[in-house]
């Protein structure tokens, strides 16, 4: 194996290169002392970026600096403000304190306002230009001008998670919930920690950073949860996602066939990929943390169990979620221009709309911008503007589900109309999680129209062949359905008032040699029925690319 | 924190990877493929060691299919009384050869090698099948633990060959009854002494099996890694006094062809060395080939018809240069090699008659 293809294999979470990096740092972090502890761990985070190619160093350097120098000047002048502001309580009125306060904050959000537009800019360059591009293009054909040529920006590495995770510092450094960080080595340890800078979490800084500078000692729970937790990621991710996959790629590379109850089939089946897929990655990311003694936050809460739409996405990349709401969502809401449009819709439509006009509008921007996040094509931004729009028609349709839960008040708790709201939630959410797979929007809505207008292709997806063309044999189907059913035994099993990904991991801990015999038998199962290898084409996290 | 805790957690993760790893070699025993109805020339290299073990060899061949398929011990003992064995594999690569001679050395010091040059053509790893169908059946130790090494193509590792589950759980939804069969018994042999008997004919179509249609040779010469192994081979087989003979297949087919340029080097490096060196494509008339009836694939190898005849050619070549023993009298060698010749014969009968 070549040092290029090592480098490369180390940013691989599903590669053998990538476990024996994990394990030296893991076994280097529990014997350095813990204040040397970060140092290490900023030393092999860069070394992980740096391996998927040098030239992601600049823009990582150039994210972390300009937050981190802006922080730092928010936060002197946040001091200076206040002690100005302190100086001249005796001597200023309130009107005039209100005045100064306002002029001081404006100073502050400039320098903001210069993070947060460097910031996205450099992740809208270069994650969108060919996107725009393409669409400038399309529009200048219909006047008869040559295509232009993609620019094929180098995009780095969980840069839209980094930019998130950066800007949410800034942001919060602005509105005093976080003091700046005076070293930009230190912060930049927040930014890069290798488990999450691929594929999230987004964590804060005040959540995690005082546990990445000085990672307490690693004790047993620690480590035997956080590996046990790192197999799980690993059995979701190689056994449940990676196995269901092939049978994704066959139906999407050939919809005018495998349309009708393939695309239903693909609803389902996707679900299983990017759960396994995404969770599975999670779990990596927080078992690896844990064992050495950082616990990350969670990203999801049995999602599958949500019985609305609005629940499920409250359990789902909760952590992207957050921070949609928190730095988006509620700051547009509130804002004067937001404020106007209701005092102008409330005049002009009454009431009704003109209350829900501003929320509405905020929520369609924040959905858009949600689809934007995850990809620059339309099916990504289709896919965020129809969540936005079922979780608005759900909140109209909450008077009507109060008249229904009114006329049969025990339907609430009835195990048979929760299975339904479940099940309703998952394959809504499913449906249009297929856009991610389809290559483009109008090909999703045909291959969706599809599943009721070709009854006939029902009859031909159970008859055994039909199945093997998906490019999985009987047997691997049967073994992808006896995992998932084992993904949804585990999910019920364990302490339920611990965080999802340790309600299992933990109180297994307390038992040694079942904890042993648990590891053992998901390792050999993630071995022998795990797509890995040659033979097999195991994929990249789906999460990796946005 | 008390010891007995420690050590009782230290125990639990040890007994978990003992399991671990006894299932996994386990499980590798049924997913290894078994090389008995599917490919069976994946069977070849395990083959020799119960063949060794039951009587030594004075004549060793080693290379790729042109061997295997082209050298029948059972008609050289009938025919010459020589004591012989084919080591010989799927696209066997000349670093694959040389660990087939430093493996056979561990058991046995045969008087002749004989070794097929079209190998030399290739000067680095090719294709992971036939790796694994060459390397696998290997008896482990530090001979195949190099020439694994030495073989290994993009994405293999070294770890799949210590235990094959890792590398054919890809086969876990395709598992046939012969892999359950086989998985902890015997297999049949399927060959003879490292011969793979093929009884079929395919004649060979001139139209494609057309020296004028030969591509051009971007580089004359063999690659100098291939070479190299080929002096470890000649030094090695000098160090044990063996002689070594180069011998080059009666077959040059648009499959494999075996170019002019290629014939002079190792013509060359023969003369060198002092190696006896036969290149046996231009003796195809006088062995009595003829690639309408001797061949089971078109030209490309021979069928047994056609490797019956070279044996006898090639048998009469090694009695005349080589100083070998006529062991049809020798008690120890005898009653095992009829054995085996009358296997032989059946075998073909079989075969012909199926």
């Amino acid at each position: 194996m070549s040092f290029a293809a090592i480098r490369e294999a180390v940013t691989h979470f599903s590669s053998l290169t990538f476990l024996l990096f994990a394990a030296v740092v893991v076994l280097v972090c529990r014997l350095l002392p813990k204040r040397a502890r970060w140092v290490w761990l900023l030393a092999a985070s860069l070394a992980f970026y740096a391996a998927g190619d040098w030239w992601y160093l600049p823009f990582l350097a150039a994210s972390v600096l300009s937050t981190w120098g802006l922080a730092l000047l928010i936060g002197k002048q946040a001091a200076r403000d206040e002690a100005a502001l302190t100086a001249a309580r005796s001597t200023l009125s309130k009107d005039e304190r209100k005045a100064l306060k306002a002029s001081q904050k404006k100073k502050r959000a400039r320098l903001l306002w210069v993070g947060l537009v460097f910031n996205f800019g450099l992740l809208c360059v270069l994650k969108y230009t060919d996107f725009v591009l393409e669409g400038v293009s399309g529009i200048a054909s219909l006047w008869g001008a040559g295509p232009i040529r993609p620019l094929d920006l180098i995009l780095p590495l969980g840069i839209s998670y980094y930019t998130f995770r950066s800007t949410a510092y800034l942001i919060d450094v602005f509105r005093g919930k976080t003091e700046a960080q005076p070293n930009p080595a230190r912060y930049a340890l927040f930014i890069s920690f290798f488990p999450a800078v691929v594929q999230g979490p987004i964590c804060r800084y005040n959540e995690t950073a005082a546990q990445l500078l000085e990672p307490r000692d690693a004790d047993w729970t620690d480590f035997s949860a956080g590996l046990l937790r790192l197999l799980w990621g690993y059995f979701k991710k190689l056994v449940v996602a990676d196995t269901a996959m092939t049978a994704v790629r066959a139906i999407v590379s050939d919809p005018e066939r495998l349309n009708g109850a393939y695309a239903a089939v693909l609803i389902v089946v996707y679900s299983a990929v990017i759960y396994g897929d995404f969770t599975g990655g999670m779990d990596i990311s927080l078992g690896l943390s844990r064992m050495m003694g950082i616990t990350l936050t969670e990203n999801f809460n049995r999602p599958f169990s949500s019985v609305s739409t609005e629940e499920y996405w409250n359990r789902w990349h909760i952590t992207m979620g957050s921070y949609f709401t928190d730095y988006v969502f509620y700051p547009m809401s509130i804002s004067k221009p937001m404020q106007r449009l209701t005092v102008w819709g409330r005049a002009r439509l009454g009431n009704g709309i003109g209350m829900r006009l501003p929320v509405y509008l905020a929520t369609i921007i924040t959905w858009f911008l949600t689809g934007l996040w995850h990809g620059a094509s339309w099916n990504f931004i289709v896919w965020g503007l129809l969540n936005g729009a079922v979780i608005l028609i759900s909140r109209e349709c909450k008077p009507l589900y109060a008249r229904f839960h009114k006329r049969f008040p025990g339907a609430k708790e009835n195990r048979f109309y929760q299975a339904f709201c479940r099940v309703r939630t998952f394959l809504l959410m499913g449906a249009i999680r297929s856009l991610d797979c389809y290559r483009d929007v109008g090909v999703t809505f045909r291959a969706f129209g599809s599943i009721f207008t070709r009854p006939g292709t029902y009859a031909e997806l159970f008859n055994g062949q039909a199945l093997e063309a998906l490019g999985l044999p009987v047997a691997s189907w049967i073994m992808l359905l006896a995992a998932v059913v084992v993904l949804w035994l585990v999910g019920r099993a364990g302490d339920r008032k611990k965080p999802a990904g340790w309600q299992v991991a933990e109180p297994l801990s307390d038992k040694p040699l079942r904890w042993a015999l648990v590891c053992g038998a998901l390792l050999l199962v993630i071995l022998l029925a795990g797509q890995y290898g040659i033979g097999f084409d195991a994929s990249d996290f789906i999460y990796n690319r946005f | 924190m008390k010891k007995h805790i420690i050590l009782t957690r230290v125990l639990c993760i040890l007994l978990s990877l003992v399991l671990v790893t006894a299932l996994l070699w386990a499980a590798g025993r049924v997913l290894e493929p078994k090389y008995v109805t599917v490919s069976p020339e994946g069977s070849l290299t395990a083959e020799y060691y119960a063949d060794a073990a039951e009587v030594s060899h004075d004549v060793v061949f080693i290379g790729d299919c042109e061997v295997y398929e082209a050298f029948i011990p059972a008609v050289l003992w009938t025919d010459f009384g020589i004591s012989s064995c084919v080591r010989g594999s799927a696209q066997q690569l000349v670093w694959q050869s040389y660990a087939m001679l430093e493996d056979t050395l561990r058991y046995e010091t045969p008087k002749v090698v004989v070794f097929n040059v079209l190998s030399l053509k290739y000067g680095t790893p090719q294709n992971e099948a036939f790796n694994r169908m060459t390397l696998d059946g290997m008896e482990w130790s530090s001979v195949k633990a190099d020439a694994v090494r030495a073989s290994m193509t993009e994405g293999e590792t070294f770890l799949t060959y210590l235990l094959p589950a890792l590398r054919f759980h890809s086969r876990l939804a395709e598992l046939s009854d012969e892999d359950f069969r086989y998985a902890f018994a015997a297999k049949p042999t399927v060959s003879d002494g490292g011969y793979l008997m093929q009884t079929g004919v395919v004649p060979a179509d001139p139209a494609v099996d057309n020296e004028a249609l030969k591509p051009l040779l971007t580089d004359p010469s063999l690659p100098a890694s291939a070479m190299e192994w080929l002096d470890r081979m000649t030094a090695l087989c000098e160090e044990r006094g063996i002689t070594l003979i180069l011998v080059k297949s009666p077959t040059n087919t648009w499959k494999y062809w075996w170019y002019d340029e290629w014939d002079a080097q190792v013509a060359d490096y023969a003369a060198a060395h002092s190696l006896a060196y036969f290149n046996l494509i231009p003796d195809a008339d006088k062995i009595g080939l003829d690639m309408s009836t001797d061949t089971y694939d078109g030209g490309i190898h021979l069928n047994v018809s056609g490797a019956e005849k070279l044996t006898r050619y090639f048998g009469h070549i090694l009695t005349t240069t080589c100083d070998l023993p006529d062991r049809r009298t020798d008690d120890a060698y005898a009653p095992v090699w009829d054995r085996r010749a009358n296997v032989y014969e059946q075998r073909k009968t079989e075969r012909k008659s199926s």
